[in-house]
């Protein structure tokens, strides 16, 4: 059911772990299955995100969507990244299951969320 | 690459005997039961011996014996056809928390229309308790229905003695059998049950053939209309090739039980100390009251899809209660219903063994998996 793209982020995720100094973290869950995601950014120069990585407790879709959003926004600037929409994650996967479209709003909804945060952090500080 | 099928409680291959069995059906001998001609004579004969061998089988008669398309068809002609056919002023109907959707739905539906509805709990082994049947049944109840063993956990109830309490109280006792027809030892002179459904493909039979048992002197309602086949309960020409196949798998079945569950039994507990011996890995279901083929754990910290497909590109097909495998996104209702949290349910895993496993199945199943749970564990944000 899923796609060759979907399989090869599932197997091979991308970025996965966690970053100790990260500059923004978020972290959403899913409504409606009750997965979990969590996002980690480091910000470079020029509100660029220099790394990124995820850690994912869902189905493939969940872990493959993660995976993709990552590649697509490193190196992104902040306003570029902020654009990116589920429907993208899942277009550059190939597509997903009408079951599983809203498995690609975790990661979406979590890079919001660390940028967010990261927005936040930044506030405090200056 | 090696390939292991540890998913025969979703269904199993056809025999070749079964197969074989079934062939001339299909071809020269294709006549319609109903026709007056020789082909459809041969038809009609041959069916009935069908049912005769089954009724031989189980200890019953062949007039007790009524083939359906499946195990689902089955419990709804149970289910619909006692609340249709009763003469009780009474409308209360019986179930259970753990019982398969083709059971639950057509008591939901009942539920709907007016009928009052007892869905009695289970305890975290998924057992059912007497006692509780005992306090809710009246002269109001119509209709008990608790399966012999479960679909997902394996957990085996004690029916004998629900049916006899039910039968005390004056209700119809029905238990969808799906599960256990053939894998555990039945004798309809012993339990006292009304109705029984059993599937084909759960057996080495064909798929979209079952049966129900219904004992002489109960009273069914039709619930479909159409020709007067199977006592006009089952309207529809019958499936003479699916009958001729369903009938050699019970043989077939009944004949090998008692090595095949000593075998599977073996093989299954091996699977369990496996896996159990990993790191937060917990059985969901009896210890002992349990089908001979079924392991069910819950892998904490670990997502049951993604468990299955990882599992499957190592060539292991299993199965899963987790909300990201079900259509609806509901964890299993078996699981949450033994008390489990939403996260046990998620990292569930079924593995359920049949005829084809062997020992060298079990042991790659025990090499693999502890690479794959601890790799989606440090994919995991959830920490203990
Ligand atoms: C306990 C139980 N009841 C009913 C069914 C449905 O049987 P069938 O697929 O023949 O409709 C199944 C299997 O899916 C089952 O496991
Ligand atoms: S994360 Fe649960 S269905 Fe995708």
């Amino acid at each position: 059911m899923y796609s060759e793209k979907v399989m090869d982020h599932f197997q091979n995720p991308r970025n996965v772990g966690v970053l100790p100094d990260a500059d923004g973290v978020g972290e959403v869950g899913n409504m409606r299955c009750g997965d979990i995601m969590r996002l980690y950014i480091k910000i470079g120069k020029d509100e660029t995100i220099e790394d990124i990585k995820f850690q994912t407790f869902g189905c493939g879709a969940a872990i493959a969507t993660s995976s993709m959003i990552t590649e697509i926004v490193k190196g992104m600037s902040l306003a570029e990244a902020e654009k990116v929409s589920n429907r993208q994650v899942a277009e550059e996967l190939d597509g997903l299951p009408p079951v599983k479209m809203h498995c690609s709003n975790l990661a979406a909804d979590a890079l919001k969320a660390a940028i967010a945060n990261y927005r936040e952090n930044r506030g405090a500080s200056s | 690459m090696q390939s292991v099928y540890l998913d025969h409680a979703a269904t199993t291959p056809v025999r070749e005997e079964v197969f074989a069995a079934m062939v001339p059906y299909l071809t020269e001998k294709f006549g319609n039961p109903s026709s007056l001609h020789a082909l459809g004579r041969e038809a009609r004969r041959d069916i009935e011996e069908a049912r005769g061998r089954i009724a031989r089988e189980l200890n019953a008669s062949p007039q007790e014996i009524l083939f359906t398309s499946g195990g689902t068809e089955a419990d709804n002609i149970a289910i619909f056809g006692a609340v249709a056919g009763s003469k009780k002023p009474g409308k209360h109907l019986v179930t259970s928390a753990i019982e398969h959707h083709g059971v639950l739905h057509p008591f939901q539906a009942l539920e709907s229309r007016g009928y009052r509805l007892t869905v009695l709990p289970v305890d975290k082994y998924g057992l059912v308790d007497p006692g509780e049947l005992e306090k809710v049944l009246s002269p109001e109840t119509i209709l008990v229905s608790i399966m012999q063993a479960n679909n997902e956990v394996g957990t085996i109830q004690p029916i004998q003695e629900l049916a006899t309490l039910t039968r005390a109280a004056g209700a119809l006792f029905h238990t969808d059998a799906v599960q256990s027809l053939g894998i555990l030892p039945i004798d309809l002179q012993e339990l006292p049950v009304d109705l029984l459904s059993a599937s084909g493909h759960k057996l080495y039979g064909p798929k979209g053939i079952g049966f129900l048992y219904r004992r002489k002197g109960t009273k069914l309602g039709p619930t479909a209309f159409g020709g007067a086949q199977e006592n006009s309960l089952r309207p529809g020409t019958e499936n003479v090739a699916g009958i001729i196949g369903l009938a050699r798998a019970v043989e077939l079945a009944v004949a090998e039980q008692a090595e095949t569950s000593k075998r599977l039994i073996y093989l299954r507990d091996k699977l369990i100390a496996g896996l159990t011996a990993l790191p937060q890995v917990t059985l969901n279901g009896h210890p002992r009251l349990r089908l001979p083929g079924n392991v069910n754990v819950s892998v904490s910290r670990v997502e049951g899809e993604s468990l299955i497909l990882r599992l499957d590109l190592k060539g292991i097909a299993v199965s899963s209660g987790s909300a990201c495998t079900s259509g609806a996104l509901d964890p299993s209702h078996v699981l949450l219903a033994m008390g489990l949290n939403h996260q046990a349910a998620h990292g569930s895993l079924r593995l359920t063994l049949g005829r084809s496993t062997t020992e060298a199945d079990i042991d790659y199943v025990l090499q693999v998996a502890p690479g794959i749970i601890e790799g989606l564990r440090q994919m995991s944000p959830i920490v203990d």
